[in-house]
């Protein structure tokens, strides 16, 4: 396929296509996924209802959305970065003035069928817009400031929308993936530490004015978990003990006593990985971080065979994203990261976490099914 | 630069970023892995032991109180089931109206709704709340019936301690009741931390409450994260309390204490003279233990606490009372041991002594004539023992009336023994800081003045006169397991003639016409007691009113009237029994005390007989439930 360099992929047909899809990486997902079906499962006391039979569900719809996205020529999805971005942007402003208040923050749109998390879905289209507006850049571009506002502002405007939900893990999320694309993109070093910098003389101003009280007690819960063993801190501190209880082989699937006499807290959600450790012990929570890590090695190989620089930049900034969530995820339930409310992707519970996430695969086997096709500077190729 | 090489340039620079990228993503994983085996590896065992800690719910298991039985086996206090509704408020559905339904079948006061509701509001859903205690048997038939309309109602069989001879023992038993703060500092038991857990508060129940009480078992039980009880893991049922079995005899009890309700306020102690086995002992009024094991209302404490009677005061071991003339045999037994006089002694009695400028009247006005000793003791002669007690002095009268058991507590098995008060000159120099007067020691001879006794300290007086030895009273009989009855004792240091006198002087009391108390003498062959009255002055009389005429004990007040005593053994020639009886503010020992003395001599022997004839005829039912029973003082 290598010597293959003349193959026009946009000419491809449907089967050609369907050739192409990483049926390896469509597996692996699928494994990890149903995982995830068993400790949802599992958090039910060995019921499918309620959470382990909609997971399915919902995972399915995701599969076929997922390669659906797969199918459509990558030049597409860079034409409608923009539009989309808009579209998610219009929908995050609508949840800040309409959204339905869930633990304390505006987060989500009941559209009936799902209720829509914007921010989640904000996730992949920044990555998007931001890898579409570093297609063209050369390195020269990525030195000027002048270039570097538009895409600081595509990044400004979600994250303020996000932060007055308030929502603090997403937003710190949208804020680190969009940072890996600038990086990617060359910018120098000595500019994040003017950023960081900045940020630095920001935080005590945020603490003050901008974080809600509950937001200030989970930081100050982490910086000093046993100040408040009942409130915020119990919850990481039952975390623990399931995972240290766990040992090395784990109690047994079902058979998590943390978990199942209800001593965790959000169990189907958040902490389900805590539940996974304490069952199936350190053999069982490695080989999952093994199975996880192989999905972050996927994007880092196809981004790596991508031709073009916008396959590349989508490809890692969605594997960004995955590498986010479960660092963010698993540091947070082991106490090592403050409690920021950042599910597991495919594990976790929750219908918008699973679709964005499914999103951003499909733009990842996308991104592997073109990976040759060629593209102007600007981006608009020969579509 | 071309744009090729611009290009080439960038490609670089973002594989290498990607490197940098894909590095750092390394090297987080890495310390999430770090931190799996620092959790779940080094510190698994804390983690492991604070999971238990989670899920595991010690609960003590309160054990079974063990019984009390008389000396024949029969039960005095025992553990009966007590029935109570409770509910469920997350399998009812809804509450009120289940309460309203239960409601219908017992009765519930506006206090049970006041408690219930606030109840309701405490607990979590799923724990069990108490509507209603002691249910009758027709109600918890009437809701066992019900309960399938009744979702959420259940009847839950508790136990509560019984005591089916009521007031009759009530005294001798005592009660239970909830530890208080203070049980809690003395003893670290956990059991009495346990909600509903009742200890012994008085009598037996209190003497012996270790053994009684047992030892709590544990159960572990598996709990959720708000306390619901998942499953049992393990129990437990720890050590159940041990049997106690009594010297007493509960039908003698039951009929001393028939006999003493009918005075206003008594006490009476039976014992065994050989082995000081307590047969019955009593004191009324009493209370009704079985109310105050079921946690007595305020009102009704407060009318018992308040009652000039003192129900709630033993008094055969709580009341100190001047003997009166049941002290005359140990005036006499120590004027006969001094040597200073013999049994011939004769005195004049005209009615009164001269005793420097006062006058000690006897309590026949026109005297007694001339009288030897057993005559004195007949007659209870108050001028021959002044003059006895002239001739030797306070401190050999003090020191027979202390080997007798007097002046001292006893040491009988029972929490709240009084120890009475046997006077002499060096007590008073202590005690009272003032020198010892010569017609102090006339008053003592006769039981009055300082001297107190309490009627148990009579009975083994009575006990240890009738045997000659030094028998100590005791309430246990076995006691886990051990037989705690001693049968012999030291012989008393008097010599066997001397004593003899006495007992002729006791003898004639009840036995010989013009005796104080020949009227209540038991007449029955073989069965004949013999005793001693006393009548104990409560008020002072004046010499205006002894001038003027004495008022008799019918015009008084009841608080003013003498107190009665009588002391007693039978039979006269092989004692078997002492018995001491006293009625508060009686009037007259020999009318009042003495016939409640005969009675109950009469009805140990009766019982006696009647168990004899029983236990001739091969009839297993009506045999003592134990075989050993009855074996020791028959």
């Amino acid at each position: 396929m290598s010597l293959d360099l003349s193959i026009d992929r946009g000419a491809m047909t449907i089967g050609e296509k369907l050739g192409q899809i990483s049926w390896s990486l469509v597996f692996l997902i699928t494994l990890v996924a149903s995982i995830g079906f068993a400790m949802l499962y599992s958090a039910a006391n060995g019921h499918f209802d309620p959470w382990a039979s909609r997971q399915m569900l919902r995972f399915g719809v995701g599969l076929v959305v997922m390669l659906l996205i797969a199918l459509i020529d990558i030049r597409l999805w860079m034409k409608l970065a923009y539009p989309l971005y808009g579209i998610v942007m219009v929908l995050l402003i609508g949840v800040d003035l309409f959204g339905n208040v869930g633990k304390g923050a505006q987060r989500w749109i009941d559209l009936g069928i799902i209720q829509l998390q914007p921010s989640e879905i904000m996730k992949v289209t920044l990555v998007m817009v931001l890898a579409r507006y570093f297609h063209g850049a050369t390195l020269e571009d990525s030195g000027r400031i002048p270039f570097l506002i538009p895409p600081l502002l595509l990044v400004g405007a979600p994250v303020a929308l996000v932060l007055a939900q308030p929502n603090l893990g997403t937003s710190l999320m949208l804020i680190m993936a969009a940072g890996a694309l600038f990086f990617l993109s060359g910018v120098r070093l000595w500019k994040f530490g003017l950023l960081i910098a900045a940020v630095i003389i920001a935080v005590p101003l945020t603490w003050q004015f901008v974080l809600h009280d509950y937001q200030r007690d989970r930081v100050e819960t982490f910086l000093d978990p046993d100040s408040d063993p009942l409130g915020t801190g119990y919850h990481i501190t039952q975390s623990k003990i399931a995972f240290g209880s766990g040992g090395l082989m784990g109690k047994g699937f079902l058979q998590g006593t943390q978990s199942h006499l209800n001593f965790l807290p959000e169990k189907q959600t958040d902490f389900i990985f805590t539940m996974l450790a304490e069952e199936f012990g350190l053999v069982g929570s490695l080989f999952f971080l093994f199975l996880y890590g192989l999905l972050l090695l996927y994007g880092f190989v196809i981004a790596g065979r991508c031709r073009h620089q916008f396959g590349k930049l989508l490809a890692l900034g969605v594997t960004v994203n995955l590498f986010l969530y479960l660092f963010i995820n698993v540091a947070m339930i082991m106490g090592l990261i403050p409690v920021v409310g950042v599910p597991l992707p495919l594990i976790s519970y929750g219908g918008t976490a699973t679709l964005g996430v499914m999103i951003g695969f499909g733009l990842l086997l996308s991104v592997h099914v073109h990976r040759d096709v060629r593209m102007s500077r600007r981006g608009m190729g020969d579509l | 630069m071309s744009a090729y090489d611009r290009d080439a340039e960038r490609q670089r620079m973002l594989s290498r970023r990607t490197l940098v990228l894909g590095g750092m993503q390394v090297a987080a994983v890495s310390a999430l892995v770090g931190r799996l085996y620092y959790l779940q590896i080094v510190e698994r065992d804390r983690y492991s032991m604070l999971a238990d800690d989670n899920r595991i719910s010690l609960r003590l298991v309160a054990p079974p109180r063990g019984q009390i039985l008389d000396r024949f086996g029969v039960p005095l206090a025992v553990n009966e089931q007590n029935f109570s509704v409770t509910v469920v408020s997350e399998r009812a559905g809804d509450v009120r109206q289940i309460l309203d339904e239960v409601g219908k079948l017992v009765p519930l006061t506006e206090a049970d709704e006041r408690r219930i509701q606030r109840d309701l509001q405490r607990s979590r859903a799923f724990a069990p709340i108490t509507i209603k205690e002691n249910l009758s048997w027709d109600q918890v038939s009437a809701i066992e019936v019900n309960l399938p309309d009744l979702p959420g109602i259940s009847i839950d069989v508790g136990q509560v301690r019984s005591y089916p001879f009521g007031e009759a023992l009530a005294h001798v038993l005592g009660y239970v009741g909830a530890a208080t703060d203070k049980d809690l500092e003395k003893s670290d038991d956990p059991l009495l931390t346990l909600p509903g857990f009742r200890i012994g508060k008085g009598g037996v129940e209190k003497q012996f409450d270790s053994a009684l009480r047992g030892a709590a078992g544990t159960q572990q039980l598996e709990v959720n994260a708000v306390g619901r009880v998942i499953r049992e893991l393990s129990r437990d049922n720890g050590q159940p309390g041990r049997e106690t079995t009594l010297t007493l005899d509960a039908k003698l009890q039951h009929y001393v204490h028939q006999r003493l309700s009918a005075e206003m306020s008594a006490a009476a102690v039976v014992m065994d003279v050989r082995t000081g086995g307590i047969q019955a002992l009593c004191s009324c009024p009493a209370f009704d233990p079985n109310q105050f094991a079921m946690g007595i209302g305020y009102d009704a404490y407060q009318t018992l606490l308040k009652d000039e009677r003192t129900p709630l005061i033993n008094k055969a071991i709580a009341g100190q009372y001047p003997p009166g003339s049941t002290f005359k045999m140990i005036t006499a037994l120590a004027a006969l041991e001094s040597g200073i006089v013999n049994a011939d002694h004769r005195v004049n009695c005209s009615g009164h002594i001269e005793l420097g400028s006062h006058r000690f009247h006897c309590w026949r006005r026109g005297g007694h004539g001339t009288l030897d000793m057993v005559g004195a003791l007949m007659n209870s002669c108050d001028v021959y023992f002044y003059d006895l007690a002239q001739r030797i002095g306070m401190d050999r009268i003090a020191a027979m009336a202390r080997k007798f058991g007097l002046g001292d507590k006893v040491g009988l098995e029972l929490p709240g023994e009084r120890p009475g008060l046997v006077p002499d000159p060096a007590w008073k120099r202590r005690a009272l800081k003032a020198a010892w007067h010569p017609g102090e020691t006339l008053i003592a001879s006769m039981g009055q003045g300082y001297v107190l006794a309490t009627p148990l300290q009579l009975a083994v007086m009575t006990a240890r006169l009738a045997s000659g030895h030094a028998v100590q009273p005791h309430l246990a009989k076995m006691i886990e397991g051990q037989y705690r009855e001693q049968t012999e004792w030291p012989r008393i240091d008097v010599k066997p003639e001397n004593l003899a006198v006495v007992l002729k002087g006791m003898n004639a009391v009840t036995n010989v016409p013009g005796g104080t108390a020949y009227k209540s003498r038991i007449t029955i062959p073989g069965m004949e007691m013999a005793g001693k009255s006393g009548s104990a002055q409560v008020r002072r009389i004046s010499m205006a009113e002894r001038n003027s005429g004495v008022r008799k004990n019918e015009d008084l007040a009841w608080r003013e009237r003498d107190h009665a005593l009588f002391v007693a053994y039978a039979p006269v020639e092989a004692p078997k029994y002492a018995c001491a009886v006293f009625v508060e503010h009686g009037s007259s020992g020999g009318g009042v005390a003495g016939p409640i003395a005969r009675d109950i001599l009469l009805e140990c022997q009766m019982l006696d007989a009647a168990r004899a004839s029983v236990a001739q005829q091969p009839e297993p039912a009506a045999a003592p439930s134990r075989p050993d029973a009855g074996s020791t003082g028959q």
